[in-house]
């Protein structure tokens, strides 16, 4: 990291930890519980919201002394229709069997409150470089609970991993199977998504009792 | 700096990003329709080359491996032997029947509508390949599948526009779709289709005369869909392919 000053290195690491879009400022759940039942969805939403951000950032910081300011959330949300209405194009002519993969995650990606969040709260006031910096830091905190999510999901709901068995065969019993484990289904369901942020916001705020709000 | 705030200010913003916007988005979707049309066209081809058992699966036996884009239409061509569209009740050998818009179909009343069969041979072997379009728990759900001339499944692929990942999203997975290979839809002389059934005792799918496939855990919309597809559909080709064969 010797490439950024103290500055911009808060910029990405602080989302990651205490300043994470999801487990602290509690954004972004809607799609957290959508998509994470798969390790491999997960990580496609994460790349996605990655590129969206990143970029989204830039221009709407790069526009921000041109936006009239009342209707500024409508032109947010066009850049990032737009933006997103891009990479499905793209994709479907370059990258068709990619483009499968990511289709119901490709419209969740504006509904994304994260990236309307940073667009209001940071591009619209800073650089495009530290907005850059911003877009990433917080795509990087909201991937990495989601691949978190989607990694116990499917490994206690499904007993895969990325799809391989590494729990065993089910039907065939061998494996953990064989000696009774049993998969479980309600992990699949989206509540259990809640319950798995649940327990990454209670280990966070148990481990640094300074993000504990006062009542 | 310009009033940012004022009226004519903020309209003449708008229109000047609407019109910049559209410009773009329109170029680039004429710009990329060609591509993406043959796209669609190469994985219509490789579903039904796949549901007569025309794939690279080998000897893996846990993923859906297509035949390469790059050789699909030469094989397609190779394969597909004759192709008819059947409506109002006539069929006919028509070249039309891979363009039939299969969504715009199945809108129309069951007498209008025009049902595409495409009939392959492989190893001296007939097959009827049947496309299929129906509803699962949150959008579409499409397939085809493969019957020989006892009407017994030869293959199934079936695919989806929304379906919950992990959960209905399944019926593309090989497991569920290898299931249906064997089963007959005939049940003693009648039709009875294919169930996707929960509670079967045959989770391993051994039985093949029992005109059901085990569902998948979690998806009882996603199963029931894909039996009202196929229970619908093959219905209406039976009688054509009696004749057929």
């Amino acid at each position: 990291m010797g490439l950024l000053s103290k500055k911009d290195q808060k910029l990405i690491l602080d989302p990651l930890s205490d300043d994470n879009p999801i487990t602290i400022q509690v954004l972004g759940i809607c799609s957290a519980l959508a998509i994470t039942a798969q390790l491999k969805a997960s990580i496609v939403m994460a790349v996605s919201v990655l590129f969206v951000l990143g970029i989204g950032n830039v221009v709407i910081s790069l526009m921000r002394n041109i936006i009239p300011s009342k209707i500024r959330i409508i032109v947010q949300l066009i850049v990032v229709a737009t933006l997103v209405i891009i990479v499905d194009q793209v994709l479907k002519a370059y990258a068709y069997s990619l483009s499968k993969e990511l289709s119901v995650f490709v419209g969740l990606i504006i509904t994304n409150c994260i990236i309307m969040g940073r667009f209001e709260a940071f591009a619209l006031g800073n650089g495009p470089y530290k907005s850059f910096l911003d877009g990433i830091g917080n795509a990087l905190g909201y991937g990495v609970i989601l691949i978190i999510v989607g990694f116990f999901r499917e490994l206690l709901g499904s007993g895969t991993l990325l799809g391989f068995k590494v729990l065993g065969d089910p039907i065939e019993k061998t494996g953990l199977y064989s000696i009774g484990y049993e998969n479980n289904g309600f992990m699949l369901l989206s509540p259990m998504a809640l319950i798995v942020v649940g327990l990454i916001i209670w280990v966070q705020r148990s481990k640094n009792p300074a993000l504990v709000e006062e009542n | 700096m310009a009033n940012t705030d004022g009226n004519g200010y903020t309209i003449g913003f708008a229109t000047i990003m609407v019109i910049v916007v559209g410009g773009i988005l329109a170029a680039l979707a004429t710009g990329l329709k060609p591509a993406i049309k043959e796209n669609e066209r190469f994985e219509k081809q490789q579903n039904i080359l796949y549901a007569m058992g025309v794939n690279e699966n080998g000897d893996d036996t846990g993923s859906v491996n297509f035949i390469p884009t790059d050789k699909v239409e030469e094989e397609f061509t190779k394969y597909i032997k004759e192709t008819y569209i059947i409506q109002g009740g006539k069929i006919a050998q028509s070249d039309e029947a891979f363009k039939v818009d299969m969504k715009k179909e199945s809108k129309l009343a069951k007498s209008t509508r025009k049902m595409p069969l495409y009939v392959g041979e492989r190893d001296g072997k007939k097959f009827y390949v049947i496309p299929m379009y129906g509803k699962g728990l949150w959008d579409a759900i499409w397939g085809y599948v493969a019957l020989d001339d006892q009407l017994v499944v030869q293959g199934a692929t079936f695919d989806h526009k929304g379906e919950t990942p992990g959960l209905g999203a399944n019926i593309k997975e090989r497991y569920f779709m290898d299931d249906f290979i064997g089963e007959s839809i005939m049940n003693n002389g009648k039709y009875a289709g294919i169930t996707v059934a929960k509670g079967n005792n045959d989770p391993k799918n051994l039985t093949k005369d029992d005109n059901e496939v085990d569902a998948m855990a979690g998806a009882t919309i996603t199963g029931d869909g894909v039996t009202a597809m196929i229970k619908s559909t093959l219905k209406s080709y039976i009688p054509h392919i009696q004749k057929l064969k």
